[in-house]
């Protein structure tokens, strides 16, 4: 690995060590560095692109990186990832993808990963995207993530795209058994002329399931984000959704929420709100010294902390 | 010290503000008067969150009526607001950090924070968002003023919503700020325990300010009521 390599690595997961862990480390479509661990297995699949992750039971805390990186302009890339993760398990899983593209052809990069994840197993899942370079081929991402939860198992998956990525379609979908846990937390930055969708289904079948869902992302320049997500209660059930958007410059911003109870024991939340800063923030930190494009640039961060 | 010369505000064809004259020194000033007076405007025209639509303010010799709110803070000026803003994302720890950044003694947010009666590890890491009660905000909206060290700190009614249990804390504090060598505080306030620590009094009543020498004058003046014969 290059120091591009190393540096696209550094933003995406920057919490990379091969130190008791497992990894897959995928660039330009190869897999170049592989490991497995006594609680992680990574083999790769036999018939298309993409590895099957297993995760022992009762495994009590596994390790696993599957970085992606992309560093040939004009590259597109399609990967299936299965994380089978054991009863009782634990795990924290850290994926994502930086594209570098120097040239006029686009790059991308499409991940679709699906986690089985038995009775009782907990999966911390993180997931950063991000784009570079100084060639106007656009870096394109559409992951697709699909997530089985069975009887109390429980996901948290943190995502973001910080920055670069000219086009994304984010989708997500979740189907929760009883007593299972999902939340999801959604980072999205957009600039100059920039399109991201986020598209999220979630049904919730089990009692006492419950669903945790928040996307916040600041879309700036002429950039275009949608917010779509469609949560189903069919059982004894609670989903909390939050979406919230900061608009500035000529950006725009959709949310299409919709939530759908089937039974009368669904307990369903969606908020949403779209709106530029706050003027009242701005001056607060503007009280502390801060010039107004110091304040503005502490509120985005925050907010995309 | 502070000048306020002949400061008028007018919004929608109504005087806020109708030529104020004030000097203000270092110690403990309180602005009081009833509701709708002008008192918050005032002190926002201050700290340059409200530009007067005439007059000027000096401070320290120089005229400081255009300089915008960053400039203001940098010369000195702290400003504690009645509504406490809220935050996504920002915490508690990353506001009172973002306050002392530019203060002249280091003061820690857990110092500052308990301060204020709060227990700071309780507190640093949350967001201040709307998780927290009224009276957390403004105990944190209190405290990133008072980090600051400011030299000239204003607070716009800092006791409302403030229980009266933790009250004669913040009055403490205030008479704390009140021996600061060389520093102006400047409080709106209809508290009349506040008033009491006061080394100087303002009435603004109907956009006029005028200077109270004694509380006994305040209650007078106050009691008297232009607009009906009969008095209310």
């Amino acid at each position: 690995m290059n120091d591009l390599d190393n540096n696209l690595l550094n933003v995406i997961n920057e919490d990379f060590s091969r130190e008791n862990a497992a990894y897959n480390i995928r660039k330009d479509g190869v897999g170049i560095e592989r490991n497995s661990t006594e609680d992680a297995t990574i083999e790769p699949k036999k018939d298309k692109e993409g590895i099957d992750v297993y995760v022992k039971e009762g495994a009590e805390m596994a390790y696993v990186h599957i970085p992606v990186i992309i560093t040939k302009g004009g590259f597109s890339d399609k990967v299936y990832n299965d994380f089978y993760i054991g009863k009782g398990a634990n795990a924290i899983i850290n994926a994502g993808c930086g594209i570098h593209n120097d040239v006029h052809a686009d790059s991308s990069h499409n991940g679709i990963h699906r986690f089985f994840i038995e009775e009782g197993a907990t999966v911390v899942y993180i997931e950063k995207h991000y784009g570079e370079g100084k060639g106007d081929g656009k870096k394109i991402l559409d992951p697709v993530t699909e997530i089985h939860l069975k009887k109390n198992a429980s996901l948290k998956m943190d995502t973001a795209q910080i920055k670069g990525v000219s086009s994304t379609i984010r989708t997500t979908k979740a189907f929760l058994e009883e007593g299972a846990k999902l939340e999801i937390n959604e980072k999205i930055f957009t600039h100059e002329k920039q399109t991201a969708k986020t598209v999220f289904e979630v049904e919730l079948n089990g009692n006492k399931s419950s669903a945790k869902i928040s996307s916040r992302s600041v879309a700036s320049e002429n950039s275009h984000q949608d917010f779509i997500s469609k949560v189903v209660g069919n059982s004894d059930c609670y989903a909390h959704v939050e979406c919230d958007a900061i608009i500035k410059d000529k950006a725009t911003v959709t949310s299409d929420p919709m939530i759908v109870a089937n039974t009368v024991d669904a307990s369903l939340v969606h908020e949403a709100t779209i709106g530029k800063i706050a003027g009242e923030q701005l001056i607060k930190l503007m009280t502390l010294g801060l010039s107004k494009e110091k304040a503005e640039e502490t509120i985005i961060n925050g907010f995309l902390k | 010290m502070l000048e306020v010369k002949d400061i008028s505000y007018v919004v929608d064809n109504k005087v806020v503000l109708d030529k104020v004259n004030l000097t203000i020194k270092p110690g403990l000033t309180v602005i009081t008067g009833p509701n709708g007076a002008g008192k918050s405007t005032l002190s926002k025209v201050l700290m340059g969150i409200v530009k007067p639509t005439s007059g000027s303010i000096i401070y320290n010799g120089e005229d400081i009526t255009n300089l915008s709110i960053d400039e203001r803070a940098k010369k000195g000026f702290a400003f504690s607001f009645q509504t406490p803003v809220k935050f996504k994302g920002i915490t508690v720890g990353d506001l009172i950090t973002l306050s002392s950044f530019e203060s002249e003694s280091f003061i820690s947010p857990y110092e500052i924070l308990s301060d204020v009666g709060l227990c700071a590890k309780d507190y640093v890491n949350r967001e201040i968002d709307s998780s927290l009660s009224g009276g957390e905000l403004k105990r944190i909206e209190i405290a990133s003023a008072l980090v600051r060290e400011a030299k000239v700190n204003i607070f716009d009614e800092p006791e409302a919503g403030i229980d009266l249990w933790s009250f004669d804390n913040l009055s403490d504090m205030f008479k704390k700020l009140k021996t600061k060598k060389d520093t102006i505080s400047i409080i709106v306030s209809h508290q009349e325990r506040i008033i009491d620590i006061a080394s100087n009094i303002i009435l603004i009543k109907q956009g006029k300010a005028q200077v109270v020498n004694s509380k006994k004058e305040l209650s007078t003046i106050a009691s008297k009521c232009n607009d009906c014969k009969g008095g209310c």
